[in-house]
């Protein structure tokens, strides 16, 4: 422990008293820095995905576009293309960055308006999933290989990992789901595990500074949008008569739901509020962890277009700040998984009922 | 703004890669891991159980030992005061016998040297006897030999007790 210290604080110190050229180089050739556009090309989805620099060199993913529009049908093309045509393609042009289609491609009609196609590109997000995915995919499929095989063996001793991968599935049944939902968990713990797994995974690879991960995947609002429809999906369409009728016809005093149906009415809100309140939390949370690595991080290149002295000491305090949220984001990335599933399985438990207890 | 606009393509991949997933892990993973685990932990519930019942019939079983050694011990101690007593009544009674046998022997033996006695005094007495009466024959002899006829001076008789002899001895004067 000791010794890590030191060598943090030797790096530290490396930081503040051999300042790269690289890194004061914006300020040298006078580019201004645009804090926005750095933040947002991390968060935003891409069509291509630049991994890093080496030299002059870019290295980048390009990703398949595909697009379909009206007018012209379905275009098929690699993001290689956007890039040697500075950014458009036929007939394809980037959206502006303050608009709310940042950096999408949108197809400029005859008219000279700018239409968005339905685009269904394997965007750097995209191809994120697909991989966080396969790893999940690779974690369980292992273990319940094992499990196949040992079937109706009930001395088999699992091997080391197989005993780590169901003390984590027993941790989330046992811990979230069981006390959570109540009797019926069994028809919804599949989706509670895998939801939870998967935001977990993500959130862990969004942490991960190089190529399959850093893609803040729980940091985007469709993601966290679609495993909240879900949730609301898992609520609504498997509740109980008894749920409907608390909500239709709640147990309150009768003229708070006879003549003008206030608590009706607001139990009906109730339904969407809780999966929104699901879908933000998560995204704001993820959002607000990356977000401020990136500003932590961007301060190293704004203290160097002050000065060397100043940029040495924002690297410094970057580098110390930055530690502390990498440590605190790996506790959020648990926590917002756990806050996901633990939420989801309470209120698909609370659409569960069968008896009213008064 | 662009942040907080959810983007279809996206949600068309979301619902791909996680539909995939749901689908293979829920088909395929979930359930048989939380299945196996908690067949497991039935087993070691039932196994537990199981082996806490063992426990007990094993100590009642010890108890029953120990009773049933105990039992032997007092009954090995009862066999053997039995067997130390018996003992001792046995070699009283072979003193008592040894003694009775060595008490008749010893009388046995005393009625013996008795008669062997009795009969010695008796030869002693017949020979003092006839010697008594040799020597008074003898006394007798030379007192009368004066008086009586010189032929029957002797009649020879050797006997003891002689009435033919005592009659003369009457006789004479």
């Amino acid at each position: 422990m000791r010794r890590a210290l030191i060598i943090i604080a030797m790096l530290l110190a490396g930081c503040v008293f051999f300042p790269t050229r690289s890194f004061a180089s914006p300020s040298e050739e006078g580019e201004p820095i645009n804090v926005q556009h750095i933040i947002f090309e991390h968060m935003l989805d891409s069509y291509s995905w630049h991994i890093t620099k080496i030299g002059e060199k870019d290295v980048v993913i390009y990703l398949p576009v595909i697009l379909y529009s009206k007018t012209s049908g379905w275009h098929v093309f690699s993001s290689r293309r956007l890039h040697e045509n500075g950014g458009s393609y036929e007939g394809f042009y980037p959206a502006p960055e303050d608009g709310p289609h940042a950096y999408k491609l949108m197809e400029k009609m005859s008219d000279g308006s700018m239409v968005r196609p339905i685009d269904l590109s394997l965007t750097k997000m995209s191809l994120a999933l697909l991989i966080n995915g396969a790893i999940l995919l690779l974690i369980f499929l292992p273990a319940a290989r094992w499990y196949r095989k040992h079937r109706g063996d009930k001395t088999a001793v699992p091997t080391k990992y197989v005993s780590f991968v169901e003390m984590i599935v027993a941790m989330v049944e046992d811990g979230i789901i069981k006390p959570c939902v109540g009797e019926n968990y069994r028809k919804f713990s599949p989706y509670l595990l895998t939801a939870f797994f998967f935001i977990f995974t993500c959130n862990l690879m969004s942490l991960l500074p190089i190529f399959p991960g850093g893609v803040g995947v729980t940091a985007n609002l469709s993601i966290t949008l679609f495993l909240a429809l879900c949730t609301f999906i898992a609520v609504n369409v498997f509740g109980t008569k008894e749920y409907w009728k608390e909500i239709i016809w709640p147990d309150v005093p009768t003229w708070l739901k006879a003549p003008i149906p206030i608590m009706p009415f607001i139990e009906f809100i109730g339904i969407f509020t809780k999966p929104i309140a699901l879908m933000i939390r998560l995204f704001a949370n993820m959002l607000g962890g990356h977000m401020a690595m990136l500003v932590l991080t961007v301060l190293i290149f704004i203290g160097f277009s002050v000065g060397t002295t100043m940029g040495s000491s924002m690297t410094f305090l970057s580098v110390l700040f930055n530690i502390f949220m990498y440590a605190l984001e790996l506790l959020v990335a648990y926590i917002q998984a756990y806050v996901f599933t633990l939420l989801s399985a309470v209120f698909i438990g609370s659409a569960q009922i069968y008896h009213h207890k008064k | 703004m662009s942040l907080l606009v959810p983007d279809s393509g996206l949600l068309f991949w979301m619902l791909i890669s996680f539909g995939v997933v749901f689908f293979i892990l829920a088909k395929f993973a979930f359930p048989m891991i939380t299945k196996s685990v908690e067949e497991r932990k039935n087993y070691v519930e039932t196994s537990l159980s199981d082996a806490r019942q063992a426990k007990e019939t094993l100590a009642r079983v010890e108890e029953d030992t120990k009773a049933i050694i105990a039992e032997a011990n007092k009954e090995q101690g009862r066999v053997l005061n039995e067997a130390a007593s018996q003992r001792e009544k046995i070699i009283a009674a072979a003193k008592d016998e040894a003694s009775e046998q060595a008490r008749k022997t010893l009388e046995d033996a005393r009625e013996q040297i008795q008669r062997e006695k009795d009969e010695a005094m008796l030869s002693v007495r017949r020979e003092m006897a006839s010697l008594s009466c040799d020597i008074a024959e003898k006394v007798l002899r030379e007192k009368l030999s004066d008086q009586l006829s010189p032929e029957i001076k002797d009649y020879g008789c050797r006997s003891t007790g002689c009435k033919i002899c005592q009659g003369i001895a009457g006789l004479r004067p």
